[in-house]
């Protein structure tokens, strides 16, 4: 059943999309129709999993890292007041630049190559996981504290046993969040600067008028990007506390 | 678990410089279930807090002594409306929660033993979610009691249950925590009748004792002289407000 109704959405969004084409007559460098597009795509197909396989590893690397640096930081925001006080207003601050700024600079700090994408993809999903799993640290139901209280838990064992576990869910949906946000973060990373990676071969299609290759290489990374919600969303699905 | 000690708390708790409640002193006896009475925001869930050392938002003015002249709070086991299950965790861990958050090895034959006497032992595996509100109860009651403490403290902890639920949860609390000092706090006055072996009605004005039932807890649900109690219980409740 929802196998086909993502089915169906598909088949209506291509005939949208070409009846699009159809009628404005547009030339294909402008706006290239499905057919052609899926014709480029498997025409390229190795050279698009090349660089595919290039933003993958970019964004599964920032994921972890991303995801382990806001794990750490939300522990440290919640467990010390001055951390809170020094820490907080700074993470904010670096809400409030557009990460794309940021891009030229990590290229020129990191260089080319992985770890300048890795660094943006970081960048990008840090906040919304730090911020998600520290709130949900600070948003224990008074009661278990209370019993905890009660039973003379130190923090510590509080922490571990109640403010954690029941933090979960919060993080699994900045996780969730995270997943969309990532390749995000690595494909502008490309774009900066880098000689591989879906961005990459994006900006080197359109530069040439390529558009039918530029169409195959974004739809490839929006599938990715699906997928790869799609497989931490299951993956979280315990942490959420649903039925996985 | 050590001798039941009696509890005394006398003074006043204030919110916000506003008096919560008058200046009174409420002895718990050894051993005895000991019920305080009220309205909503009397502030009798405040003296119940103040017993277990917890947060309460209201300034007290007062002390909070034991007979045998030991700390109080350390000493205490607490039960809410809410069960405080935690979702995440079995049944089996549930119960053995304290132990876990001190750092101890929990009594596993004892465990099984507190589930077993709440007849939950073909739950010990579940979540709580997998649980209707009167095993959840006992859940919460088993970890009450896995907790051994001689003073017990009880936050209107039937209130949410169906009223056939709540009446075996009376029989069951009433029997398994006997010998303990308890503190119940309820606004219901059949339960302070059922289970009262001391009644205390809280209003503004402080407290009215008023003579329990002379059979003992837990007492039948139609006991007369239980349901005279409660009518007058009640009556004492309505001149307040």
């Amino acid at each position: 059943m929802k196998i086909l109704s993502v089915l169906a959405a598909t088949v209506f969004a291509l005939a949208v999309w070409q009846a699009i084409v159809s009628l404005t007559g547009l030339p294909k460098f402008i706006l290239p129709g499905p057919a052609l597009v899926a014709e480029t795509w498997w025409q390229n197909r190795w050279v698009i999993a090349e660089h595919t396989w290039i933003t993958a590893v970019e964004v599964v690397i920032g994921l972890a890292l991303g995801t382990v640096l806001g794990v750490i930081t939300a522990l440290q925001l919640a467990n010390s007041r001055a951390a809170r006080v020094l820490v907080q207003p700074m993470l904010v601050f670096t809400q409030a630049l557009p990460v794309f700024a940021l891009a030229p600079l990590l290229t020129l700090w990191l260089g080319y190559g992985l770890w300048s994408k890795v660094a943006m993809a970081v960048l990008i999903i840090y906040f919304p996981i730090t911020s998600s799993f520290f709130d949900g640290l600070m948003r224990t139901p008074p009661g278990y504290l209370d019993l905890a209280r009660t039973m003379q838990a130190s923090p510590r064992a509080v922490l571990w046993h109640i403010r954690i576990p029941a933090a979960l869910p919060s993080l699994a949906s900045g996780m969730r969040l995270a997943a969309v946000y990532a390749p995000i973060g690595a494909v502008i990373g490309e774009w900066v600067g880098s000689s591989q990676g879906l961005g990459y071969l994006m900006l080197l299609a359109n530069g040439r008028a390529k558009t039918d290759l530029m169409f195959a290489a974004m739809l490839t990374l929006g599938v990715f990007s699906i997928l790869l919600h799609l497989i931490i969303r299951r993956a979280t699905a315990r942490m959420a506390g649903e039925a996985a | 678990m050590t001798q039941a000690p009696d509890l005394t708390i006398s003074g006043s708790a204030t919110i916000d410089g506003a008096p919560l409640f008058a200046p009174l002193t409420l002895t718990l006896g050894a051993g005895q279930w000991t019920c305080l009475l009220g309205g909503s925001g009397v502030g009798k869930t405040t003296v119940l807090r103040l017993i277990a050392g917890l947060e309460t938002g209201a300034a007290f003015a007062g002390q909070i002594t034991a007979s045998d002249a030991q700390p109080v709070p350390s000493r205490v086991a607490y039960m809410a409306q809410d069960d405080l299950l935690l979702p995440w965790a079995t049944v089996a861990q549930n119960v053995s929660l304290g132990a876990r958050l001190r750092g101890e090895k929990p009594d596993l034959a004892r465990r099984d033993r507190l589930i077993e006497r709440m007849r939950l032992q073909d739950h010990l595996n579940k979540k709580p979610g997998e649980l209707s509100g009167g095993q959840r109860q006992r859940v919460a009651l088993a970890r009450t009691l896995m907790e051994d403490r001689p003073i017990v403290l009880l936050d209107e902890p039937f209130s949410a249950l169906d009223a056939r639920t709540r009446a075996d949860m009376q029989d069951l609390a009433a029997e398994a925590l006997a010998g303990r000092t308890v503190l119940l706090v309820t606004h219901d006055p059949a339960e302070a009748a059922r289970l009262g072996q001391s009644i205390m009605v809280m209003t503004a004005q402080g407290l009215t004792p008023c003579d329990p039932p002379s059979a003992p807890a837990p007492r039948h649900v139609d006991d007369l002289e239980t349901l005279e109690t409660q009518g007058a219980l009640l009556r004492l409740l309505r001149e307040a407000a």
